[in-house]
């Protein structure tokens, strides 16, 4: 089967985010309450309920005055995929058709993927009522794509800044699109063709790749290849089943102290129901309208 | 507009101001991205750089309320470089399908900013005898079409623009001279007969004073350029509303009736007068002058709502509408006025959010107070649902009966939707809406079913205008039958109109909108097509729903060819006349049936038959002029008449400084919200977008007040104040007016105290100030101050 993949055009984005909006849509996935932070962008980062959001950066320009560029971060489907590399259970794969697969099943929570992600995209939440901590992340819309539809974020992009198809031809339409634009950006580059054994989200950069918040050079981290090569085949392989019961109490215990660390705090309002995540409740609830003082903090 | 989304494709130049495309019309940006691919340049011009300037090829800062300035400084330099490269010209555009060579009366004068024949007590021109033609002793027209006569339309132009020097221009506008200069010469190069440029614009443009002459700017470079009525051209108004197209179709305006016919005033006191008073009168034959038709168009929209009771003898039912008082203006802001005043003691707000999105909202929600009563339909009890319960109010004090109908989204309704391009396409419901709600036929139809079931019973005045309706539309009204009824009939065989070329003036024939006449007829639902195959090579999409007029996708297009009928760019042929054949074949030729090139002129909704350089029938004046907004930062540097001498001022008294208030503020819209918020700020997942009510301030001026990003700033003008995040921006900076430095800052105007995401709304701040022509209220140009919260 050949490789899909989805090509991002920097110089077509006009930052609307109906892909982030796409998104959640599709996946079912709540709103973050957020804040106006003194920009556009939001929210201000990937979570467990956004795996999709477009940077905002100012960019100066040489002869004065400033280039807005906007790019997109989500999962990069890469080949040599560090989250892969050391996830413990198999949850994570790569499917047949090269993008970064997972079955939320297997997952144990342990949060190993979250740590060594290169580009820093997956995310790890506990469930509010079970407590089970399991990994977010893009899932490159693997029922639309089972179904030969666009993932959503491509589907509803306007102006085409996303397209999805076969790897081997966005390729080809990536570099062409770099040669046509490489005399107003002479940094122009396509993104994502040979990074990390190849991506499966290629991008058509105008600057520097850090200019866009991307790593110039992503490496799987040396511990994730040791963890899955070396440590991982001697944990199960030679000491047997009871110390692999062991491992797996150490995941789990791991995947504990990682909810710990990562604890949100929640707010619930009596009335309505709603939810605020925070420190604090907030001092008006939006919905009902009741005091902030009438919340109750939720457990985990 | 004159063309149509897909058409913005075709561009070779696509100049978008007054409009933030890609933030509030992100599906236009589908075509100009297509353009672009194509080599297509894009030029923004905007006081911001907004997510759409991060696209353009070229950013040309400008002060709001400028454009004419601006677009003044482009008329000059494209006059002046087709008498210096006519090459690079369709000279023969110019001279044949525009009324550049055509002789103005030599009593037309233009001094200090005042037109001829203005009358200063009255605040208007009164006299507008010297704006018109000289006329042979035929009564036709004089032309001379070397360009040269002083009292050509092409001299006066030429004449008049000699003030929009760049020096002048860059003074006034803030923008600099070489960013001028490299966005003329790049739209001039669209001059070229092949090629083609468009422009789009929004409510940036609009909504000012100065409003209509905005777009009349538009026209005369258009015209200069030869850019209307081909494929990649014309003047493209971004419609801010998925609908309002069709709602402006129907007239919506209290000075038009359906089909932008005029609306009946005391000056039209018989159906008699009303023709003769509203229907143009050419004695050059080859002038096609549509709108003599127009006396078919309104007895067939009488026949249409009055039905078997409108008869020759009744004068149709005319005596039975109400006649507006000739000369009072019916518009928006009075409208509340009028509410505060008491004379208007009910309204109905159906789908609309005054209370947000009016300017002055301090004004109108204290206006709404005033009501006996107000019915507001809409999907969420909006701020003017809700106004008895605002911040600060005591409900107790508010004597207004407040009732809500709860009314169905698009998705759960069937009918049509008219898009920006006058496409209009069918939809059908998808699902059933919830609770109680209904949809706004089903509303209309039933409330006017218990009115007339009143007026039966009890009388009232002009009781007939009501029980003599046509009004079978029963409990349950079918959106087929209301279709059916605007496409219109021929009484005589009951059968559907093909199209309003069988329409008559005799009651033989019905149509509630000749406009639409031709959609829905024996063929079909014709805005129901749904074939996405385009044989044109430059999509139109013919068979993709239907387009008014007469499903022509490019309006004006006999202009797009030369005088032979051969397309000034066979490459992108919009339509062709075949001599041998005599016919036009391609898109839906625009007025001409089987008439060869030469027998009519192009622009046939004008009496002359001429796309104007020189404006005939403007309330401020024939050719656009540069004034100051009501509230500005500088005097007028191009006269000293400061504001635009015919423009409504209804509070004198509210007007803020340049001392108090000296940074000018403009109001816009994001992509992730929309209008006054209802829809948009109780979706959650729009609201984690954009959470909170912000005002963006540019980073100069930031450092200059000691802001800083995200912290909490006042705004406030003469009218009111809100409170903001401030997001801190190099995006915005200062322009140089005059030589001193004036600062601008923005905010969007989404917010209010109801829904989800609550905050301050931007109108509280904008003044109660409108446009010559419409009185569209001034949103986009007035003064502020702004501190730390």
């Amino acid at each position: 089967m050949a490789e899909k993949a989805i090509l991002f055009d920097v110089t077509k984005c006009m930052a609307c985010r109906a892909c982030q909006v796409a998104c959640h849509q599709w996946n079912d996935l709540p709103a973050e309450m957020t804040t106006n932070r003194g920009t556009y962008e939001n929210p201000p980062d990937l979570s467990p309920t956004c795996w999709i959001k477009i940077r905002f950066n100012e960019v100066p320009k040489a002869g004065g005055g400033v280039d807005w560029v906007f790019t997109r971060q989500s999962c990069m489907h890469c080949t040599d995929a560090s989250c892969i590399e050391v996830c413990p259970t198999g949850a994570l794969y790569h499917s047949p058709d090269g993008f970064v697969a997972y079955n939320e099943d297997l997952c144990s929570g342990c949060g190993y993927c979250v740590e060594f992600c290169p580009f820093s995209v997956p995310r790890s939440a506990g469930s509010t009522i079970t407590g089970i901590r399991k990994m977010k992340k893009c899932l490159f819309c693997a029922d639309r794509v089972a179904e030969d539809n666009q993932p959503a974020c491509v589907k509803t992009c306007p102006p085409g800044a996303l397209t999805f198809g076969n790897r081997d031809d966005l390729v080809i339409a990536g570099k062409q699109r770099v040669k046509e634009i490489q005399a107003t950006y002479p940094s122009a580059y396509l993104y994502g063709e040979k990074e990390l054994g190849g991506l499966h989200v290629l991008y058509v950069l105008t600057y520097p790749p850090e200019v866009h918040g991307l790593p110039a050079k992503p490496e799987v981290p040396l511990a994730a290849s040791v963890w899955k090569n070396a440590l991982q085949p001697i944990g199960w392989g030679l000491v047997g089943l009871t110390v692999a019961g062991l491992g797996l109490n150490y995941i789990v215990a791991r995947a504990t102290v990682n909810a710990e660390r990562e604890r949100i705090t929640r707010w619930m309002c009596p009335t309505c129901g709603y939810i605020r995540q925070g420190d604090e409740p907030p001092d008006q609830c939006p919905v009902s309208g009741d005091p902030g003082k009438k919340f109750t903090r939720m457990e985990e | 507009m004159t063309n149509h989304w897909v058409d913005i494709g075709n561009a070779d130049v696509i100049l978008i101001m007054g409009s933030n495309a890609a933030e509030n019309h992100p599906i236009s940006f589908h075509w100009v991205t297509k353009a672009m691919e194509k080599g297509a340049k894009l030029i923004h011009v905007d006081p911001r750089y907004t997510r759409t300037s991060a696209r353009a090829d070229i950013w040309a800062p400008m002060r709001s309320g400028t454009d004419i300035a601006f677009l003044g400084g482009m008329i000059k330099y494209i006059v002046e470089d087709i008498e210096k490269n006519p090459q690079n010209y369709n000279i023969e555009y110019l001279r044949e399908y525009t009324n550049a060579g055509w002789l103005i009366n030599p009593g037309y004068a233009f001094k200090d900013g005042i037109f001829s024949g203005y009358d200063a007590s009255a605040r208007a021109y009164s006299n507008k005898s010297t704006w018109q033609y000289q006329l042979d002793d035929k009564g036709i027209p004089k032309q001379d079409k070397t360009l040269k006569d002083p009292n050509c339309a092409f001299q006066l132009l030429k004449k008049h623009y000699s003030r929009y020097d760049l020096d002048t221009v860059s003074r006034t506008t803030g923008t600099p001279k070489d960013s001028l200069l490299k966005v003329y010469q790049t739209f001039a190069s669209s001059g070229r007969p092949d090629r083609a440029g468009t422009i789009m614009y929004a409510m940036g443009t609009t909504q000012h004073t100065v409003g209509s002459q905005n777009v009349r700017a538009y026209s005369v470079i258009q015209l200069l350029l030869a850019n209307v009525g081909i494929a990649g051209g014309g003047i493209n108004a971004l419609r801010g509303e998925s609908n309002v197209q069709g709602a402006t179709d129907h007239a919506i305006l209290f000075h038009l009736l359906p089909g932008y016919l005029p609306m009946i005033t005391t000056a039209h006191p018989t159906l008699a007068k009303y023709k003769e008073l509203t229907t143009p009168v050419s004695k050059d034959p080859k002038s096609g002058n549509w709108w003599k038709h127009r006396p078919k168009y309104m007895v067939s929209l009488l026949k249409a709502w009055y039905g078997n009771a409108a008869t020759k003898d009744n004068e149709f039912g005319y005596q039975w509408l109400p006649k507006i008082q000739a000369g009072v203006n019916y518009s928006h802001i009075p409208l509340f006025e009028a509410m505060e005043k008491g004379t208007i003691k009910g309204f109905m707000a159906w789908g609309q959010n005054p209370a947000v999105t009016s300017p002055n909202s301090n004004a109108v929600r204290k206006a709404l107070g005033m009501l006996d009563w107000l019915v507001a339909a809409d999907l969420w009890q909006t701020e003017t649902a809700t106004f008895w319960k605002r911040p600060g109010v005591d409900p107790k004090s508010i004597k207004t009966e407040v009732f809500m109908l709860p009314a169905c989204a698009s998705y759960e309704k069937e009918g049509s939707i008219a898009n920006s391009g006058r496409w209009t396409q069918w939809r059908y419901k998808a699902i059933d809406p919830p609770g109680d709600a209904e949809d706004d036929l089903w509303m209309i139809v039933n409330l006017m079913n218990k009115i007339r079931a009143m007026y039966s019973k009890e009388g009232g005045p002009n009781a007939e205008a009501i029980t003599k309706l046509a009004w079978d539309y029963g409990e349950h009204p079918s959106p087929h039958q209301v279709a059916k009824e605007i496409n219109g009939y021929d009484l005589t065989t009951g059968k559907l109109i093909t199209n309003f070329v069988g329409l008559k003036d005799d009651g033989t024939t019905s149509s509630g909108n000749w406009l639409f006449s031709g959609s829905y007829n024996e063929t079909g639902n014709l805005m129901a097509r749904r074939d996405n195959k385009d044989t044109s090579g430059i999509g139109l999409y013919s068979n993709w729903a239907w387009s008014w007029p007469l499903n022509r996708r490019i309006i004006y297009n006999r202009a797009s060819v030369d005088l032979n009928g051969n397309p000034w760019n066979p490459k992108r042929a919009v339509v062709k006349w075949d001599p041998a054949k005599k016919a036009w074949s391609g898109d839906v030729i625009d007025g001409f049936g089987a008439n060869s090139p030469t027998e009519i002129y192009p622009f046939i909704m004008q009496v002359e038959g001429m796309g104007r350089l020189f404006g005939l029938g403007m309330a401020d004046g024939p050719l656009p002029e540069h004034y100051e907004p009501w509230e500005s930062p500088t005097k007028n540097l191009l006269s000293s008449t400061q504001l635009n001498p015919a423009a409504k001022v209804w509070r004198p008294q509210e007007q803020g400084t340049p001392d108090k208030f000296p940074y000018v503020c403009s109001t816009y819209r994001v992509s992730e919200h929309w209008q006054g918020g209802a829809m948009t700020r109780n979706l959650p997942w729009l609201n984690e977008l954009f959470p909170e009510m912000f005002v963006e301030i540019g980073d100069e001026l930031a450092a200059e007040k000691g802001i800083k990003n995200g912290q909490k700033v006042i705004v406030e003008s003469a009218r009111g104040q809100v409170t903001a995040v401030a997001i801190v921006t190099a995006r915005l900076k200062p322009f140089t007016v005059d030589g001193r430095k004036v600062h601008e800052v923005g905010l969007p105007w989404h917010w209010g105290y109801a829904g989800i995401s609550k905050g301050d709304s931007a109108n509280l701040l904008t003044p109660y100030i409108g446009d010559a022509n419409t009185t569209i209220p001034e949103y986009k140009a007035f003064l502020v101050n702004v501190r730390r919260a």
